[in-house]
């Protein structure tokens, strides 16, 4: 009702300003009646013999407007011509006002015919107040519902509609298409709730809802906003105590208490009957608390540790493995050989091998047995920076 | 203006007359209201009272007649109110403290039962608060701090509301709903909390290094099983023949690679050396 009061309460003081006699003459560019009662006036005025336009002395009270304030002034602020047309000593007494009459006192200007203007002025006023009060823009996203002495009539959709006029029927406009969202909490603060296991999980979610159906939403409830949001808290609190906190934490998780949160505000606020369909839930953010969030951080290296731990000691089993085979397969290879004829292969290698040996290391041939050999082990001295009885080579080591 | 004022005399007192006999004998009752009659205080009819199942625009609601002067008009909101509690403290069976936070949704159904006994809608929620809380703490108090965080599944919470609903009849009112909106840990088990996710969150990260080690062990300890499978398979089939096979890898390895460093005293009865003596 309000916005209708409103703009019944603007027509009146333009009303003001184009019907009372000083709300301006031709020249304020006033458009409609109020074109229409300042020639009247012009008229009215040379008609008792004072020609001069705009020859009104002083405001004359003309019929007053119930919803302006009872002031004296004219609510404008005055201009050049109002200071003449007070100075101009022809325009004293007009209007067939009598020079013993209180001053201040104005008077109601009569139409040329000498009846007054006051059942058209009234009949315009009803005019306007009918036209602003009952004919209703809805914007196309919105609903209104039109109530009769407060009694709910209908639900009228986008478009001009036409109603009986205010105080009758009463037409209230809501946006019902747009999608309305809060987010629980408010700003960064940190909302913690417990989970089954009675873990603490730190959680900021949205809400989506819009209305379903404007008279419930209306009529059915005090504070339909409030409700939206009270019973979120209360489903979201109730859905994240039967998870636990890895539950809450991991992906799958959300999307299952998302879900849930969603069809248990929907039962409820069906049961309230408040006309609301949520059209989603979705938790921005499910994060351990703060104050333990490095305890979670070190969960997550030590899998980085292990995982390294496995990695490393799968290479090295790939490293063994491959070894393993390749000295299999050319144990393999050359024993295939050796078993074409062994006896030959065998003093083969074995020539091959101690060649290789003895040419790259010194040798000593001790003739006779029984002499003790002197090693002067030249190598050894100049290896070893401190003389040492480190080597002490015996006869017979090359057996 | 007292021309006119003059001339329609009668014709204004008359409508003037009209619109305040209008005004004190006819109310306007909005569909969010229902309204009690009081003829000299005493409640003689209620207008559009809440009754369930009836859709707007066909309850009372309207431009209702009144005898003027002598009925006053109580009105008293129709739609469904809340009583928001105080967060309270519930201890559960196992002894730990839980803050509860709750609201119930009731409406008045009884309009001349309230007017008697509470006045108005805001009476009657002051006095269901203190109700609601007890109730509340009596009916959890009797749970384990588990079963409390999910009392929604049980019977707890139609309980509460029963009970409730029973001490709002007194006051023509019904509750609706009751549902825990918040339950928070205390401060001080908020700390203990805290440090017992931490404790567990390091026992996780010590297990999972711990698995991870054990886990690389065997992994070892596999492929060194495959490794000897491997070489047993293939150096089984001639043991002598391994034998001198690997002794010559081994000597290659031992000896030919040093930059010399090895002196090897032979006796000339080394097989090596036995083409030496020219037989």
């Amino acid at each position: 009702m309000r916005t209708i009061g409103g703009a019944l309460a603007r027509g009146a003081l333009a009303m003001a300003g184009r019907r009372s006699p000083w709300g301006g003459n031709g020249g304020a560019g006033e458009d409609g009646p109020g074109e229409d009662g300042d020639s009247g006036e012009e008229r009215g005025g040379g008609r008792s013999g004072e020609g001069d336009k705009g020859a009104t002395p002083e405001p004359t009270r003309g019929p007053r407007n119930p919803w302006l304030p009872p002031a004296d002034k004219p609510r404008r602020s005055a201009s050049i011509d109002d200071i003449f047309k007070m100075r101009d000593p022809r325009g004293r007494g007009g209007n067939g006002g009598g020079p013993g009459r209180p001053s201040g006192m104005p008077r109601l200007p009569v139409r040329p015919d000498g009846k007054s203007w006051l059942p058209l002025v009234v009949a315009s006023v009803v005019l306007v107040w009918l036209a602003v009060t009952s004919v209703h823009m809805v914007g196309p996203k919105e609903e209104a519902t039109v109530s009769t002495f407060g009694k709910y009539s209908r639900t009228i959709g986008p478009g001009v509609s036409v109603t009986l006029p205010w105080p009758i029927q009463n037409v209230d406009a809501t946006d019902v298409t747009s999608i309305q969202r809060f987010i629980i909490p408010e700003g960064e603060s940190e909302k913690l709730m417990l989970t089954s296991d009675q873990n603490l999980v730190d959680l900021s979610y949205l809400v989506r809802w819009n209305i379903k159906n404007l008279k419930d939403y209306r009529y059915r409830l005090a504070d339909p906003d409030e409700t939206v949001r009270e019973v979120a808290e209360a489903a979201m609190r109730s859905a994240i105590a039967e998870i636990t906190l890895d539950g809450a934490l991991s992906g799958s998780g959300r999307a299952q208490v998302e879900q849930e949160v969603r069809d248990r505000m929907q039962r409820v606020l069906n049961f309230y009957q408040i006309g609301v369909a949520i059209q989603g839930v979705e938790i921005k953010k499910a994060d351990p608390p703060t104050k333990v969030i490095g305890a979670f951080q070190q969960v997550t290296a030590a899998q980085q540790d292990a995982e390294r731990d496995r990695s490393n000691a799968r290479a090295w089993a790939q490293q063994l493995l491959a070894k393993a085979q390749g000295d299999a397969t050319s144990f393999d290879k050359v024993y295939e050989q050796y078993k074409l004829s062994p006896e030959v292969t065998k003093r083969r290698m074995y020539y091959e091998t101690m060649e290789r040996v003895l040419s790259s290391n010194d040798k000593v041939v001790v003739e006779a047995s029984g002499v003790t050999p002197y090693l002067p082990l030249p190598e050894v001295r100049r290896q070893a920076p401190t003389p040492a009885p480190t080597a002490s080579a015996t006869a017979g080591a090359g057996q | 203006m007292n021309q006119v004022l003059q001339d329609y005399k009668a014709p204004l007192i008359a409508l003037a007359v009209v619109i305040i006999a209008a005004l004190s004998s006819f109310i306007v009752v909005p569909e969010t209201e229902q309204a009690v009659v009081l003829r000299f205080g005493e409640p003689v009819r209620v207008i559009n009272q809440y009754r369930p199942g009836v859709d707007f625009g066909q309850t009372g609601a309207g431009l209702v007649p009144r005898i003027p002067f002598a009925e006053r008009v109580v009105r008293i909101d129709k739609r469904l109110l809340s009583v928001d509690m105080q967060p309270q403290q519930v201890l559960s069976t196992d002894q730990l403290r839980l803050n509860v936070d709750a609201y119930a949704r009731f409406r008045i159904i009884d309009p001349v039962k309230m007017v008697r006994t509470a006045g108005t809608p805001e009476r009657v929620e002051e006095q269901l608060e203190p109700i609601l809380t007890s109730v509340l703490r009596q009916e959890l108090g009797k749970r384990t701090f588990r079963s409390l965080l999910t009392a929604e599944r049980g019977e707890a919470m139609a309980r509460i509301r029963d009970g409730l609903d029973r001490e709002a009849r007194e006051y023509g009112a019904q509750v609706v709903d009751v549902r825990i909106k918040r339950a928070d840990l205390p401060e001080g088990a908020l700390e203990s909390a805290f440090s017992r996710m931490q404790a567990a969150r390091e026992q996780e990260a010590t297990t999972i290094r711990a698995q991870g080690q054990k886990q690389a062990q065997i992994i070892q300890a596999e492929a060194e099983a495959q490794a000897a499978q491997t070489y047993a398979q293939s150096f089984g089939k001639d043991p002598k023949f391994y034998d001198f096979y690997r002794a010559m890898q081994s000597y290659d390895y031992a000896f030919s690679k040093g930059e010399g460093g090895t002196t090897i005293v032979l006796s000339p009865d080394n097989s090596y050396l036995s083409q030496f003596k020219g037989r």
